[in-house]
């Protein structure tokens, strides 16, 4: 408690000024990161952020910006969204770049799905590449029907993501710990399998995906404002920012919600949790079809983009991948899974000699987290629920 | 269907059952002495054929011709091989998790699996395609009718069986097994009964992965192929077959991996679609097992203290 009057007066002047220097930094050095091409660069870009994080924790400007974070959280991040569209028009005719930032915002959101189960209601997932599929497979059927309108069609991805978890919801919430999990590992190895000896999906080959539509408006042409032709890009990494914010909404929503306060106590002990009158077998089942739905929309919207899926997509060490972000994140941290969902994605693209042995790397990195911080990157904050109080005023 | 494919897939059966209930045995072992669960068992069985095959050039390359002489010599290095692998794996990883949520040992054995997988794919000369692996076995066939029996499925078949056996009895009738039941069964109270605790999950992790790799030398005999991703689907349905037959369990082990090979028998010979879907059959079944016996055909034995 005694360095709360010391460090206030900085703060309650502008509690929100370190984090919008982050913010604005961070767009800044996303920008950089994106554009650069040499290997040299990357690496100094990548030592220049490790300095930055050793001298933020150093310094105590970590915890100032901690404290800016939980005293106006929903100013800054208004802002970070903001930043967000703002890199996403710099980048404009980047084509390459605007695909690793879209790529990113999908992986973030269906990360956030994943989040529900694992970081809220402690449940494993290890289909999340499946119900990722699940949505893209259903994102390329709908779109030779020329009846769905595509924006349906992203929630209709959804929807199939929801009625593929109904089977697995009685073995789900009847078991736990160990064989729950090979109740999703056996769900993922099967729609792979299913996927690729079905013949009218496509088999080994995979589909084609239409483009998204919307109001009349086809996604794969190129906006052009004032006589400036932008990328094609620029209208999907808009729309997964849209999804993304959106579903970041939601996910904090749900956190302070009673839902989220049920699946905190779910997680921590199922016993005590019931003794309370919480039903746990609800809990399970909300957080298993709220994430699988996610991760189902963002798939859908993945499947447009890139146009063309196969079953190899979408194998199990693509949802390990997914897993991946969860924990490296940290356990039921929002941000944390947004910085991991880029370091994940964006490191392998960018060092190209990094890009084959990826699946080692992150595996490798995973187990050091466990190991050593297992709170993963960003730690989930305590539950706080009167925020000014914490901020010290 | 005549009799002589009913009797191939019979004993195509029982050698798939054998296969998957040497892998189960492992993750139960595992399971019985530490209660976690070890995921990167299939991967070390995938590393220890990669052990015995470099074995095998090894003893080429020095002008070993007699295949029973390879044999022993492949056998020997992968076996002794993948125990000390197993044995630093629970050195290293699993016994300092021990406090850890039971996800955590789950998850850091799930990424220690991809990264020998990746390590191997990666690493072993031209490790991404797949391996031939040699025929050491003699390749006489009993015809009997439009049924071949071929003599390495038999003596392969014999050899996964006496293993499981000899298993048995190390576990039930030595000094070992009994240390062995009984950490399963209290830890502390061994401890207190003078066992060394360490020494015992040690041995039995390195036991657990030796049989494994016995498995993955057997999957190479037969198939005269290995590959890098051999060991995730084999570690799969080893992990599904103890799971189905109930963890902690030998019987449930061995039992679960013939009916998995069972299963995907039936998938393949009886039902009314194409073969291809024998593993979408099989594993679906096991989610309707799951959902049926959530605890495995062979319960373990506990209760929820509050």
């Amino acid at each position: 408690m005694t360095d709360l009057p010391i460090s206030s007066p900085a703060s309650a002047a502008r509690p929100w000024a370190a984090g919008a220097a982050v913010i604005v930094a961070a767009g800044v050095y996303a920008w950089a990161l994106l554009m650069a091409e040499e290997t040299w660069q990357v690496t100094g870009l990548l030592a220049l952020a490790v300095a930055a994080v050793l001298a933020a924790l150093k310094t105590g400007f970590a915890r100032r910006l901690h404290q800016d974070w939980s005293a106006s959280e929903t100013r800054l991040n208004r802002l970070a969204f903001a930043t967000l569209i703002v890199l996403i028009f710099v980048l404009s005719d980047a084509h390459f770049a605007l695909l690793m930032v879209a790529t990113t915002l999908l992986y973030f959101t269906a990360s956030m799905g994943l989040n529900i189960q694992f970081g809220f209601a402690g449940m494993a997932n290890f289909a999340g590449a499946a119900f990722f599929g699940a949505g893209a497979y259903t994102a390329a059927v709908l779109g030779t029907v020329t009846a769905v309108p595509p924006l349906l069609t992203l929630a209709l991805g959804g929807g199939v993501a929801l009625v593929l978890s109904l089977p697995l919801l009685l073995p789900i919430v009847r078991t736990t710990g160990h064989y729950a999990a090979v109740v999703t590992i056996a769900f993922g190895v099967l729609f792979r399998t299913f996927l690729e000896v079905n013949e009218i999906l496509g088999g080994p080959q995979g589909l084609m995906v239409a483009p998204m539509r919307l109001f009349g408006w086809d996604f794969n042409s190129a906006p052009v404002i004032g006589g400036y032709e932008m990328s094609f890009y620029v209208n999907y990494a808009l729309l997964a920012a849209a999804l993304a914010g959106l579903v970041f909404m939601l996910m904090r929503r749900l956190e302070r919600s009673w839902i989220g306060l049920h699946m905190d106590a779910v997680r921590l002990d199922e016993t005590a949790a019931a003794c309370f009158g919480i039903s746990v077998t609800r809990t399970k089942v909300t957080a298993f079809l709220m994430g699988n739905a996610i991760l189902g929309v963002s798939g859908a919207l993945y499947g447009m983009m890139i146009s063309f899926i196969a079953p190899a997509s979408f194998t199990f060490s693509d949802s390990l991948l997914m897993v991946s972000i969860v924990l490296l994140g940290g356990l039921g941290s929002l941000w944390g899974g947004a910085v991991a969902a880029a370091i994940v994605v964006l490191l392998p693209e960018k060092l190209q000699l990094l890009q084959e042995y990826r699946f080692l790397l992150f595996s490798i990195l995973v187990i050091l987290v466990l190991l050593f911080r297992p709170d993963g990157i960003l730690p989930r904050p305590m539950r706080s629920f009167f925020a000014s109080r914490r901020a010290g005023k | 269907m005549d009799f002589g494919l009913i009797a191939q897939y019979l004993a195509n059966g029982i050698l798939l059952g054998t296969m998957y209930a040497l892998v189960a045995v492992g993750f139960t072992l595992f399971f019985g002495v530490l209660d976690v669960i070890k995921f990167s068992h299939g991967d070390v069985l995938m590393l220890g054929t990669f052990i015995g095959f470099t074995a095998w050039l090894g003893l080429e390359a020095i002008g070993v011709a007699n295949p029973w002489v390879q044999l022993l010599g492949v056998l020997i290095c992968s076996l002794g091989g993948t125990a000390l692998i197993g044995a630093a794996i629970a050195k290293w990883l699993v016994l300092p998790l021990k406090k850890a949520p039971q996800l955590n040992t789950l998850l850091i054995t799930l990424m220690l699996g991809t990264a020998i997988r990746e390590a191997v794919r990666l690493f072993y000369p031209n490790g991404s395609n797949p391996k031939a692996f040699p025929a050491l076995l003699p390749d006489a066939a009993v015809e009997l009718g439009s049924f071949s029996l071929r003599a390495d499925s038999v003596i392969l078949v014999l050899a996964g069986l006496g293993l499981i056996g000899l298993l048995n009895l190390v576990i039930n009738r030595t000094r070992l097994g009994l240390a062995i039941r009984a950490v399963a069964q209290d830890e502390e109270t061994a401890r207190i009964m003078g066992i060394n605790y360490t020494l015992v999950v040690l041995a039995t992790f390195a036991i657990g992965s030796g049989v494994a790799a016995f498995a993955g030398i057997m999957n190479g005999l037969y198939y005269n192929e290995i590959n890098f991703g051999m060991g995730l689907i084999l570690g799969l349905i080893g992990f599904s077959a103890a799971i189905i037959g109930g963890l902690g369990n030998l019987y449930g082990a061995i039992l679960g991996g013939f009916l998995f090979a069972g299963l995907q028998v039936i998938g393949a010979a009886l039902l009314p679609f194409a073969s291809a879907y024998k593993d979408v059959f099989a594993f679906a079944v096991v989610i309707a097992l799951m959902a049926w016996k959530p605890t495995g055909l062979i319960p373990e034995r506990s209760s929820d203290r509050v």
